[in-house]
């Protein structure tokens, strides 16, 4: 009999998500990502300028499929990347406390968190029309109905931190409509790719949602200067990028959701500003007559 | 057509001094730069007045005014500044044929608009605001909804008046204070409205008012005082704004251009649709950036509608803006006349074909006859870029997907025109044209209760209704 061994890992290789495919950058750029106390953890993808391309093409060509499918259709899809979230619970409790700066526990409440966010923005999907939009009362014979829509393309600069705030900033951005390309936390960006394979499994049409691993003073500037991004979150710039990022966004007049002011608490309730930073109203006239 | 005597509306009503200060702190004030203007009317190049140009230094005093009444405006009950918005709205429809005929004399336009639409909705906008100031913990935003400060408001010439009460009648129901500045070319009403303010006796500071040009714009929204930028004009000074407002905490509206499409299916009634794509170009001799200034007609009935329309605009009557007849006034500016005639003259270089009816043109002031091209390319410039004059392009599409495709093949989004019987039809595209207005078988259609604003490169944020609160609060 052979002495029994330790059987080695297989260990996963971390690429970009664009357009519901997993490529690696285009550029072959990866960079180290160490736990906080310096250990190797793996490589991830470093996002080249092209990467950045492709992932708006990508939301670009799902805007019209998703913009158009019906609210409970979109809310059931949030719901269900939820159900995936919750069925990987341990792994990201797992790779949460690798990164380290939380213990198991806590790490398990923001999952939770994280599960309880999508779950509760899928049911805004077909409430927010009707707490945003207005039948309205014009001095005339005409019917006039205004309803929010979404912007379009959506860059989203995600927070620091593994996974409840990048939850946090994607589904407001998606139950209402819009597609979005996501710089990840540069530092964590491994919950981020793991979120990708829960999106890739939760009948999320592809190109809704693309994830870019890399660094975000880099990517960022390339999507706000983007002429096919209608909008721009900066939540996770830092002040010199925020401006950079917001200047570039002039260009072809993004909204631009500047960085918060102060801290964000991500467990706290998270209003409706969000999903409202990246709606159009739209005001549909007709007359009335016989 | 008919031959009309002159029914010219008279010029007596109105009493224009020769020249005018800035309004700061609810006093007439001399700028401390040397520098006047002179406001002419467009239809005659008569000089109306003289009206300073205000520099930095008499912009931070308008800032300071403001600042300092917004304390005072802010923490007044809702239920009272209500009270003086209504006041203002009681005294515009008071003064409304003076401010009417002003407008009229300053801008070119026909009287016919100033006084019936103009003025009826500049009135309506301080009416359907000032019952939101003691109603905004109602208004979907929070319980206590809180004003932003010191708004800095930049508007254009094209409804004085009108895109005035949109910025000020919105930002003082919400306990805002307000700098105002108007278009170099169109100051007059709102040096009136700085006199409507004193009649109604208005806390000073609460508005003042700064004419000047781009200059004082720039002085305005980069002023640090100022809290709140909204600005409506051009897309390429909306842009400049956008960036020179980053890293700043200043919220932003803009109200940019446009390149709006008007879509008549081969089932829409004829004439309406001919009336509605008149009124779309045409009204405000086009100086609308809502205008309905790309015609998309389904192939199968372009022949018809153009004959019909070309039949139509042969009846339009330009000429004296105070005449009560005239249809198309004169074009605000040598500037602007200029852009229209550079703008038509590469339609025709770029092949397509130019058509006017017989019109004859006063020989002075600015006037520019209604124009419509034909044989329209979607890569020329008159369908591309914003002409801001009653120019029209035509195209044409076969299928409805081919009609959102070329409605939508434009970096500008705020409004359209869809023309059909078929409600599903209608209904179907208003879903897809990616517009904030659109206005199915009707055009031009402004009421206060009425959101207002673009998609995408024509700006954001909403003017009018519940929507229109929002840019002046704190959320």
């Amino acid at each position: 009999m052979s002495e029994r061994t330790e059987r080695l890992s297989v260990r996963k290789t971390y690429k970009l998500f664009i357009g519901g495919a997993f490529p690696r950058s285009e550029s072959g750029r990866s960079y180290v990502v160490t736990s906080s106390k310096g250990d190797f953890i793996a490589n991830a993808a470093r996002a080249s300028r092209k990467d950045a391309r492709d992932a708006v093409s990508a939301a670009r060509k799902a805007f019209p499929g998703w913009s158009g499918a019906t609210a409970y259709n979109r809310g059931q899809i949030l719901y269900r990347i939820a159900e995936m979230l919750e069925g990987r619970r341990a792994q990201f409790v797992a790779e949460i406390t690798a990164v380290g700066g939380v213990g198991a526990k806590q790490a398990g409440e923001m999952v939770d968190a994280a599960v309880d966010r999508l779950v509760w923005y899928a049911g805004w999907s077909d409430k927010i029309g009707a707490v945003l939009g207005s039948a309205n009362p014009v001095a005339g014979p005409y019917f006039n109905l205004s309803s929010p829509e979404p912007t379009g393309v959506v860059a989203v600069v995600a927070p620091q931190g593994p996974l409840l705030g990048l939850v946090s900033v994607i589904a407001p951005v998606i139950v209402t409509g819009n597609t979005c390309v996501v710089v990840a936390c540069e530092r964590a960006p491994l919950p981020a790719i793991t979120l990708a394979e829960v999106l890739a499994t939760s009948d999320l049409p592809g190109g809704v949602v693309n994830i870019l691993t890399g660094s975000a003073a880099e990517i960022a500037p390339w999507l706000a200067g983007h002429m096919d991004v209608n909008g721009i979150d900066l939540t996770g710039a830092d002040a010199e990028l925020a401006v950079t990022c917001e200047e570039l966004a002039a260009e072809n007049l993004k909204r631009v959701l500047r960085p918060p002011v102060d801290r964000v608490d991500w467990l706290a309730d998270p209003g409706i500003e969000r999903m409202t930073a990246f709606l159009e109203t739209k005001t549909v006239w007709h007359p009335i007559g016989v | 057509m008919f031959e009309y005597a002159p029914a010219p509306e008279s010029r007596d009503i109105v009493d224009i001094r020769p020249s005018y200060g800035l309004f700061i702190n609810g006093e007439w004030v001399e700028p401390q730069g040397e520098e006047r203007h002179k406001t002419v009317n467009p239809a005659t190049e008569e000089v109306l007045a003289e009206v300073a140009w205000a520099g930095e230094a008499d912009v931070d005093r308008a800032v300071q005014a403001a600042a300092k009444a917004f304390p005072v405006w802010s923490a007044m009950p809702g239920a009272e500044r209500a009270k003086y918005l209504f006041r203002i709205a009681r005294i515009i429809q008071e003064r409304a044929r003076e401010l009417a005929v002003l407008e009229t004399l300053d801008n070119g336009k026909p009287i016919r608009e100033s006084r019936d639409v103009d003025l009826p909705l500049v009135a309506a906008h301080f009416f359907y605001y000032a019952g939101w100031a003691d109603k905004l913990a109602y208004a979907g935003f929070g319980p206590d909804p809180r004003p932003l400060g010191v708004a800095g408001q930049v508007i254009p010439w094209n409804f004085p008046l009108l895109m005035l009460a949109w910025k000020i009648a919105p930002a003082l129901a919400c306990g805002n204070t307000v700098v105002l500045k108007p278009a170099e070319t169109t100051p007059l009403t709102a040096l009136a409205f700085a006199d409507i303010c004193r009649q109604a006796d208005l806390p000073p500071g609460v508005v003042n008012i700064v004419t000047g040009a781009g200059g004082t714009g720039a002085a305005l929204v980069n002023h640090p005082g100022v809290d709140k930028v909204a600005f409506t004009g051009s897309t390429e000074v909306g842009r400049l704004i956008a960036r020179s407002l980053a890293g700043t905490r200043k919220k932003l509206t803009l109200e940019l251009g446009g390149k709006a499409a008007n879509i008549v299916f081969d089932d829409a009634p004829l004439d309406q649709a001919v009336e509605g794509i008149v009124n779309g170009i045409f009204f405000n001799q086009g100086h609308v950036c809502c205008a309905g200034s790309r015609l998309l007609v389904q192939e199968s009935i372009a022949a018809d509608l153009l004959e019909a329309l070309k039949r139509r605009l042969g009846t339009l009557r330009l000429g004296d803006p105070l005449d009560k007849n005239t249809d198309i006034g004169a074009i605000n500016s040598a500037e602007q006349l200029a852009k229209i005639r550079e703008l038509s003259e590469a339609g025709e270089a770029e092949g397509a074909e130019r058509w006017s009816p017989a019109c004859p043109i006063p020989d002075r002031g600015y006037w520019f006859p209604p124009t419509l091209f034909t044989g329209v390319a979607q890569s020329h410039r008159i369908a591309r870029e914003e002409i801001f004059g009653p120019v029209l392009s035509v195209l044409t599409f076969r299928t409805p997907a081919e009609a959102v495709e070329k409605a939508n093949n434009t970096p500008y989004g705020l409004s359209a025109g869809v023309w059909t019987e078929k409600a599903s039809l209608m209904l179907w595209m208003a879903s897809r044209l990616r517009a904030g207005v659109v206005w199915s078988n009707t055009f031009n259609r402004f009421d206060p209760a009425s959101p207002f604003g673009g998609f995408k490169e024509s700006g954001y944020g909403r003017e009018g209704g519940r929507h229109g609160l929002e840019g002046y609060l704190a959320l």
